[in-house]
């Protein structure tokens, strides 16, 4: 077991042919993940790294039987790929795409949920299961296959945490790259239940930042619901207010929106909270122990 | 990206939002010509000299003064113009005016009383929808009456697949307590703010105050707006509203270089790959006993050529003290990295700080070898605790 893909997954990547869609899609192949064609309109009918491209998701469905779709398109188009997807019947979406307007986001994400499939990102690394399927653009080697998950607003961050944990002996069931925009298709309580539902995993490692509340919401949830235990990391104790950090997300708004607010709630509810991200796996094995 | 209010009141005047009549000008002399021809146009007879900068809390600052004959208007302009307006959200040393909107009066006397209120639209993170902020007590701080009233606070999210209805603003309209003309104005001016909203990908408006007038009209007397800065590219005319002067001059060059960074006051620069990692690296820093300088994300590509503009920023800063850099190489190669760092350094010349090099992931230990064996006054760590326990040192040596 793991969450949300694994090595039945049947793949495609929307924006294929493209440079950063060519290179990853390589990437991903080379993994081992079941990549069974890319969408490019225009193109259908060619073969690219010796897959089929189609015109449209829907094709890629009917013929190639592809149940997640991994998006390298441009931010203009990117919200009409996502939309896309979810008509064809694609059960997961994931975004990799960074700098969608926000308002074509707030459509589209409403759009996914009038249907029945799971959007990812965007603006994230994407999703892994080690040693099953790499569905994004993190480094596949750092990973092993293991009992811990990981959900995470940062890429590169979650390879930090991703290196810890594999280096501590212990590997990853999968992660969850859940994206640093303002407004993503799965929130982080969202992907914390999913993990905690997986019995596969037996600790799962949280990674906020600054803005937003969805780190408190999982929170409250995990202090309802959890079953096992969470490690927590908020980055960006030390930003300034109203600053925007990076990530079109990472601004802190209000009172309630600082780090060390949200560290407070999480502690209140019972995670393990970290102050250093040095420390996310030597608090996890603690954490296992305990 | 922020703008200007003036620049915000002509967007929301082209999409049919009544707003307070102004003219920017950037000398006294113009200042009084303004004050002469909105006299024609409006009638106005007293005038308001309003400090153009981006940031609120002006008027508690002195740069908003209201001028009732033209010398007035030419010697409030004349203080005003130039000065360091120092207001509760600008930095300790203020910012330099440039530029003042001289406007209108409209609380002139008339059948009923003015009356203010406040408007807002923003985007609510948790349930992914617009949300339009509504309140009789207008012209005050909308946290602080969040806090003490919140009951004053009125709220309607708007469905982004069918947009703001008519209902909802009538319902916002009635709830603020109008009637008569005043209702009908106000429906419609919410109506135009919203569509206004959408049509220039706005991330925030707040109208703080909207004015009833005496004889009934709804305006906006002050207008804040924020544009999102992921779809300015389909906004060429928004895009030349951007005002680099009220900026970092070391933001504005690190910008021109791909660069994402952030000044903040601390003495201990970084420069990272990834913004969450970014933010990680400045909170190890101050858990290390220093300050971080900035924030700085040098995206996914960390070459020679960006790690060497980074460094260049960075060492403008004279408070900064060392300089961490922390990169977690996936798809690019740590050696790659390191030559990089080790090419940047030495086109530099001379840098006199310690130089913290923490290369993890792909070809980490060849990373490590290259920035140990280039005779260079650097100092590299593979795991995150070890880096951290290095900038603690370099503090303990500063100090």
């Amino acid at each position: 077991m793991s969450v949300l893909v694994d090595k039945h997954s049947r793949v495609i990547v929307q924006g294929f042919t493209g440079n950063e869609g060519t290179f990853h899609a390589s990437q991903m192949i080379e993994y081992g993940t079941q990549v069974v064609g890319g969408v490019t309109p225009g193109k259908g009918g060619t073969r690219h790294l010796d897959r089929p491209v189609f015109n449209t998701v829907h094709d890629a469905v009917k013929i190639a039987d592809a149940n997640v779709s991994v998006i390298f398109v441009p931010p203009p188009f990117a919200a009409d790929a996502i939309m896309e997807a979810a008509d064809a019947g694609i059960g997961v979406i994931v975004t990799i795409t960074e700098g969608i307007p926000t308002t074509d986001m707030m459509r589209a994400k409403h759009y996914v949920r009038e249907r029945n499939c799971i959007l990812i990102g965007p603006n994230c690394p994407g999703v892994i299961t080690p040693g099953e399927a790499k569905v994004g653009i993190m480094p596949g080697f750092i990973h092993k296959k293991g009992s811990i998950g990981i959900v995470s607003r940062s890429g590169t961050l979650t390879y930090e945490a991703v290196d810890q944990i594999t280096k501590a002996g212990l590997g990853q069931s999968t992660c969850i790259g859940i994206g640093g925009d303002p407004i993503i298709g799965t929130t982080t309580k969202e992907a914390v239940e999913m993990l905690m539902n997986d019995p596969e995993t037996e600790g799962i490692i949280m990674i906020g930042e600054i803005g937003g509340s969805m780190e408190s919401e999982a929170a409250y949830w995990i202090k309802e619901h959890g079953t096992k235990p969470v490690v927590g990391f908020i980055a960006g104790q030390t930003a300034p207010p109203g600053r925007r950090m990076g990530h079109a997300g990472a601004i802190i708004g209000g009172e309630d929106d600082t780090a060390l607010a949200k560290m407070e709630i999480m502690k209140k509810c019972g995670l393990y909270v970290v102050e250093s991200p040095a420390n996310l796996a030597t608090t996890m094995v603690e954490a296992l122990k305990s | 990206m922020n703008i200007h209010e003036y620049q915000a009141k002509n967007i929301l005047k082209s999409y049919g939002v009544r707003i307070q009549e102004g003219i920017v000008v950037d000398t006294p002399e113009k200042a009084v010509m303004a004050a002469k021809k909105l006299n024609l146009e409006t009638g106005t007879e007293w005038y308001v000299v309003k400090a153009q900068i981006h940031a609120g809390g002006r008027g508690k600052g002195g740069g908003v003064k209201l001028a009732k004959n033209l010398e007035q208007v030419e010697s409030y302009s004349k203080s005003i113009l130039g000065m360091q307006l120092i207001t509760p959200q600008t930095p300790p040393e203020g910012k330099k005016v440039h530029k003042v909107l001289i406007a209108e009066d409209v609380y002139y006397p008339g059948p009923s009383e003015p009356k203010e209120y406040y408007l807002s639209i923003v985007l609510d993170r948790a349930k992914s929808m617009n949300l339009i902020m509504a309140s009789t007590e207008g012209g005050m701080d909308i946290e602080e009456v969040a806090s003490s009233h919140p009951e004053k606070i009125i709220q309607e999210w708007v469905d982004p697949g069918v947009g703001l209805q008519h209902f909802q603003a009538r319902k916002i309209a009635f709830l603020l307590g109008l009637e008569g003309h005043a209702f009908k104005e106000m429906v419609n001016f919410i109506m135009h703010l919203y569509e206004a909203y959408i049509k220039i990908d706005a991330s925030q408006f707040e109208i703080n105050p909207v004015l009833k007038t005496s004889d009934d009209k709804i305006l906006a007397v002050d207008a804040k707006v924020n544009l999102d800065d992921n779809a300015l590219f389909r906004h060429p005319d928004l895009q030349e509203l951007r005002d680099i002067t009220e900026e970092d001059p070391l933001e504005v060059e690190a910008a021109r270089s791909g660069l994402n960074y952030v000044k903040l006051d601390g003495n201990v620069g970084c420069m990272v790959n990834g913004a969450g990692l970014a933010m990680a690296t400045m909170d190890i820093i101050k858990l290390s006993g220093g300050h971080p300088a900035n924030f700085l994300d040098v995206g996914g590509g960390a070459n020679a050529r960006t790690v060497e503009a980074g460094f260049r920023i960075i060492l403008k800063d004279p408070n900064v003290k060392a300089i961490l850099i922390n990169v977690f190489g996936g798809i690019v190669r740590c050696d790659r990295v390191a030559n990089g760092v080790v090419e940047a350094y030495k086109n530099i010349g001379n840098i006199e700080i310690p130089i913290i090099v923490r290369l993890q992931g792909t070809n980490a230990e060849e990373g490590a070898k290259i920035i140990n064996e280039s005779g260079l006054r650097v100092k590299s760590a593979v795991l995150l605790k070890d880096a951290a326990q290095i900038v603690r040192e370099v503090m303990d040596e500063i100090a």
